[in-house]
């Protein structure tokens, strides 16, 4: 056969091969052992060196392009297998993916975080303490005698007489306070603490729950007055509400641990029937505060002469509902996931200074 | 404390507006709560007469009223028995809001005939409980005036939360002398105030009265002074009005004088009927059991650490809390017996808290009173007495001696910038601290008033003089700051905490807050509770938490009472064991684990792997050594017993506990189906010893590491995780892991026989493991595997 008419046929057949199985045949019927173009190569070993500068090239074009048909026929066949493959495993992708259940972090463990935070950057740690005290830890030390009129108007929880450890007898913490007794036994000053934790008074309505979370602070050095204390309050508060028109009033007050003490207004402005701290359209109780007394000083072992301090104390889930606007303190401490998720902070929604503390 | 304007002004000179004292009232110190004006709520009534009074054609018991308040007849229907023509009374008018009864009024018809206002009662206008009929005014009273101008209902009331050291302040007079000092205007002399020629009792010619302390601790100075022939009426209306503005009720003047007393000058008194008491009064301890039936209608049973007044025959007083009801005086009392005594603040502070009793007498004994005003307080009573109810006074008795002694303390006026951030000039302070009452020498030694019982140092000095000045002048001062960037301050605990809730709350927990309180069943049914409160505040709050479970699994049936399908919670917190509290974590998985799904089909439950897999992965975000726990069986009664376990380091620390929850105990908390739940013990988890930041170096092995599986036939009771172990230490050189990947019962696995398929990770380190390497590690394998009863399995 001429080489022309075989290279048209073979061309044509290969192009002809409808799936890979035909166009194999054609490629066995062709370049296998016995295949036509297989049979005309041989047939250059038989010429004479004249003959074969004239069919050599031609062969080995007609192997060439048979080979190239069959490669390129056969990645077209492929190519539609492949598309007729994924046709068939198309998938709904508007059905739904497999729920992952959400979790979420208190926000009085946030408020928490993010007090720390902004601590951490004015040199303050995070101190903690027991929370069944002693008297004289919640009391005495505190400068609140037995008999003082202050300590039937903290609601105490008491526990049993047979419960008393030492001659003392046992309480649940009214107050965060008690940890300044504990710190300023223990260590030295200079002395720069926050302590966040459960206390308990025997009170019960909308705004009051017989366990809330406080958080103190509590600083002891030398030189230290009144002014530090109103720079610190005025510094956390700005940057934990985020905000640069927080203004505090401070009022004389009485607690019997500090001496000045003052009780601490923050001003707020009303924004569509609430009332955001910031400004000063009205004033809202916050926080007691004081220079510690000289006398818990000298109940700690230290000399007042020498150091003096500063305290305060304020409720952390009262910050956590003037902040992000929950307006129920019963709702903190019943764990409703609607409450939990509506409320609550993403695990990576940790606070930094860099980040921010807020979310 | 509540007082009116015109109460104060009684003793403050000052032409300050209401606006201006409250304020200031706020600004050194004495809150103001609130601030009342009943003449805005009686704005709308004024004085009328009723004209004519004719029955209600359809009703009995109501009449047709024509009443005048100013502007013409008016018909009105009203329905009190002593509504008649002539009587002159308060009307309000259409529109007017009824404080008492809520409502606002407006033309209506009574059984059909028209009534255009209403004549009110002392109850609907929130003057004090009468409502048997309407008011009468005196038949003077002007007809069309404003009947809360009428009536001095003008003054504003105002309220002043008084902090516990204010002993001065339980008194108007003390407050006028706060805001005289703070510049508000002058203090009147005393006895100007009471027109009073001297403030010293004066002896009348009847003999002293027999009275005596014998509890010199309790009670260390009992005056007296009896005044005979008295007449016991209604008091006069002055005071009538200052005590109804206060919302104290007038009961008649003896008793009004004393309570008026102790409002004005915070000085409290008692007046006896001489008639009911027999013997000399007396005051001493109680005798043990001894009881009295007080003014408020109680009994109380005393005991001897308690100092009461009595005479021969009965208790009459728990001394300076309240008087008794026997000897207490009546409309008929001629004689009586003006007690002005001085108790000790602590034995009343005593007292009252055992007796659970509280009285405005207490609120100011044990706060302590003026122990220098004895004689001025029995003189005023006494002048009160005889101005009002006539009679004549006896001698006076000085039994006991109050605790006079003044305190000097020696101030240094540098102390107020030093302490109080404030610099105020020496003479400034001076002034301010003598306005107050103190006396101050030359040399800063300060002599504290004996109406100031809470200062006693120089850090109460300085407060005085920062609220005069005012403590918002108090300039903020920066804190020095530690050069550098702030250092890091949480110690290892806190960060264990940090890592192990956001860990939790990223595996899809949410974290809850619950009480630490529970119900004494609650803990009974998780091991009891070492800590039970004396006095809770309720049943379900009484026993301090031996595990978080019981708050979780309360928070768990809540939700699912809400509809929560699936509920995963967790909290961070303390149990309050015998010996201390415990950082724990707790977790409660109750509901659908996986909601149904189009993929996976019906919802499937939680099972106790999910509580494993939680309390693993919580154990190693705390930075237990996960891999080297220990799984054993022994989990508190809370758990299923087959389907429960606790984490052990070692045999002795647990570090967690987790499973799927006794039945009964799901019941109990009613809930249903399975709960798993898990708590991980912080505290018995041994903390990380700090190496420094640098990693050791990276070597990541050059051989490809083999795998091999082996399955053992093993006791169908064997510890899986006992096999694993021990496959794993057959050749800690060699073996890099085991993992068990298939468990398998039935066909081919003889009866009571378990087979456990183990994937054995290989990592060779200097060459490339022989055929005889291997044969020698799978005997080793098999070896350690045969010690627990495992057999290759063919």
């Amino acid at each position: 056969m001429d080489i022309d008419q075989l290279k048209a046929e073979a061309l044509g057949a290969i192009g002809a091969a409808a799936s890979l199985d035909a166009l194999e045949a054609e490629r066995v019927r062709l370049l296998g052992k016995q295949g036509q173009v297989t049979a005309l190569l041989k047939t250059l070993g038989g010429m004479s060196p004249e003959e074969r500068q004239s069919e050599g090239p031609r062969i080995n074009g007609l192997r060439e392009a048979v080979s190239a048909a069959i490669a390129e026929r056969k990645a077209a066949l492929e190519g539609a297998a492949l598309e007729a493959r994924l046709a068939s495993e198309r998938v709904d992708l508007s059905l739904p993916a497999p729920e992952a259940p959400r979790g979420s972090v208190h926000p009085v463990s946030q408020v928490l975080d993010e007090l720390a935070e902004i601590f951490a950057d004015m040199g303050f740690a995070v101190a903690t303490g027991p929370e069944i005290e002693d008297d004289w830890h919640n009391f005495t030390a505190l400068n609140i005698p037995e008999t003082h009129p202050a300590r039937a108007m903290h609601d105490t929880f008491y526990f049993p007489d047979q419960m008393a450890r030492d001659g003392k007898s046992m309480l649940l913490r009214t107050h965060t306070s008690p940890v300044q007794i504990r710190t300023m036994q223990a260590q030295q000053p200079p002395i720069r603490i926050i302590v966040p934790g459960r206390v308990y008074r025997s009170d019960s309505d909308a705004t009051h729950t017989p366990m809330f979370h406080q958080i103190e602070g509590l600083v002891i050095d030398r030189g230290i007055h009144l002014g530090h204390l109103k720079w610190t309050l005025e510094t956390f508060l700005k940057a934990f509400f985020e905000r640069d028109d927080i203004v505090l009033r401070l009022r004389p007050s009485y607690f019997p641990f500090t001496e000045p003490s003052a009780e601490v207004d923050v001003g707020f402005t009303w924004t569509n029937g609430r009332r955001i701290l910031g400004g000063n359209e009205g004033w809202m109780e916050l926080l007691g505060s004081g220079m510690v007394h000289p006398r818990v000083i000298r109940n700690c072992g230290l000399d007042p002469d020498d150091y003096s301090g500063f305290a305060f104390g304020v409720g952390v889930d009262r910050l956590a509902m003037l902040k992000y606007g929950m307006d129920d303190l019963r709702a903190f401490f019943d764990g409703d996931l609607r409450w939990l998720r509506h409320y609550g902070f993403a695990a990576l929604d940790v606070p930094t200074l860099s980040g921010g503390v807020g979310a | 404390m509540k007082f009116t304007l015109s109460w104060l002004k009684e003793h403050l000179e000052t032409g300050a507006s209401l606006d201006e004292i409250v304020a200031t009232l706020t600004r050194i110190g004495l809150e103001v709560e609130g601030v009342e004006n009943p003449a805005e709520k009686l704005a709308p009534f004024r004085i009328a007469k009723v004209l004519t009074a004719e029955r209600h054609p359809q009703a009995d018991k109501l009449q047709v009223l024509s009443v005048d308040a100013g502007d013409g007849p008016v018909q009105v229907v009203c329905g009190a028995p002593n509504a008649r023509a002539g009587l002159v009374g308060v009307f309000g008018a259409p529109g007017a809001y009824v404080p008492g009864s809520d409502i606002t009024l407006k033309v209506a018809a009574i059984r059909g005939v028209e009534s255009r206002g209403m004549m009110c009662s002392v109850r609907e206008l929130e003057l004090g409980d009468e409502h048997d009929g309407i008011i009468e005014l005196a038949a003077d009273a002007p007809v069309g005036a404003s009947f809360a101008e009428w009536a001095g209902l003008t003054d504003p009331v105002i309220d002043v939360s008084v902090t516990p050291n204010r002993q001065d302040c339980m008194g108007v007079r003390g407050i006028a002398r706060d805001l005289a000092a703070a510049g508000l205007g002058t203090l009147k002399p005393l006895g100007d105030v009471y027109r009073m020629g001297s403030l010293q009792p004066i002896d009348g010619s009847e003999p002293a009265p027999a009275v005596r302390t014998d509890d010199p601790d309790g009670c260390p100075a009992f005056y007296a002074q009896a005044v005979c022939g008295v007449t016991n009426g209604a008091s006069p209306k002055w005071m009538q009005q200052k005590l109804n503005g206060i919302g104290q009720k007038p009961i008649s003047v003896l008793v009004d004088i004393t309570n008026f007393v102790s409002i004005d000058l915070g000085r409290p008194l008692h007046v006896y009927d001489r008639a009911k008491l027999s013997g000399p009064l007396v005051a001493r301890r109680a005798k043990p059991g001894e009881q009295v039936l007080a003014l408020n209608g109680k009994t109380y049973t005393l005991d001897d650490t308690m100092t009461v007044i009595a005479d021969d025959a009965a208790v009459h007083d728990i001394g300076g809390i309240m008087g008794g009801e026997h000897s207490g005086v009546s409309e008929t009392t001629t004689d009586v017996l003006i007690e002005c005594a001085y108790f000790t603040p602590e034995h009343i502070a005593r007292t009252g808290q055992k007796l659970g009793l509280t009285s405005d007498a207490r609120q100011r004994f044990e706060r302590g009173v003026d122990p220098a005003f004895l004689d001025e307080g029995l003189a005023i009573a006494t002048w009160l007495v005889t101005e009002h109810c006539g009679g004549t006074p006896g001698a006076v008795t000085r039994a006991g001696r109050p605790p006079l002694e003044r305190k000097t303390l020696s101030y240094d006026p540098g102390l107020c910038l030093r302490l109080g951030g404030l610099d105020v000039p020496g003479d400034e302070q001076r002034a301010i601290l003598e306005r107050l009452g103190f006396e101050v020498s030359g040399g800063w030694a300060v002599t504290v008033p004996t109406w100031r019982r809470d200062v006693d140092g120089p850090a109460d000095l300085v407060e005085e003089v920062v609220r005069m000045v005012g403590i918002d002048n108090v300039p903020s001062t920066p804190l020095p700051r530690a050069d550098g960037v702030a250092r890091p301050t949480a110690t290892a605990e806190q960060l264990v905490e940090r890592r192990v809730r956001r860990t939790a709350a990223a595996r899809g927990l949410n974290e809850a807050v619950t009480w630490s309180f529970i119900s004494e069943k609650e803990a009974a049914a998780l091991g009891g509770g070492a800590w039970t409160l004396a006095n809770p505040i309720s049943e379900d709050m009484k026993v301090m938490r031996p595990s978080l479970l019981a708050g979780l699994l309360a928070a768990a049936q809540r939700n699912m009472d809400r509809g929560a399908k699936s509920v995963r919670l967790f909290e961070l917190g303390r149990r309050y064991l015998a010996d201390g509290e415990r950082p724990t974590v707790g977790f409660v998985l109750a509901g659908d684990r996986n909601p149904r799904d189009w993929q996976s089909g019906k919802a499937q439950p939680f099972g106790a792997f999910d509580g494993k897999a939680e309390a693993l992965a919580l154990l190693d975000a705390a930075g237990a050594p996960v891999e080297n726990l220990q799984v054993t069986g022994d989990a508190s009664a809370a758990y299923h017993p087959g389907q429960s376990a606790t984490l052990r380091l070692g045999p002795k620390a647990v570090l967690a506990e987790f499973g799927a929850l006794h039945p009964s105990l799901v019941k109990a908390f009613g809930l249903d189906g399975s709960v798993v739940a898990g708590e991980i013990f912080l505290d018995a988890i041994p903390t990380k010893r700090a190496s420094g930041r640098i990693r050791p170096a990276y070597t990541p092995p050059a051989l490809q590491p083999v795998t091999r599986d082996f399955a053992f036939l093993v006791p169908e009771t064997l510890a899986a995780g006992d096999l694993v172990r021990a496959v794993r230490g057959a050749d800690k050189a060699l073996i890099a892991a085991a993992r068990l990947f298939d468990v398998f019962t039935g066909t081919g696995v003889p009866e009571r026989q378990k087979s456990l398929a183990i994937e054995v990770t290989l990592q060779p380190t200097d060459r490339t493991l022989t055929d005889e390497d291997l044969a020698a590690v799978s005997a080793k394998i098999v070896a350690a595997a045969g010690k627990f009863g495992a057999s290759l399995r063919g």
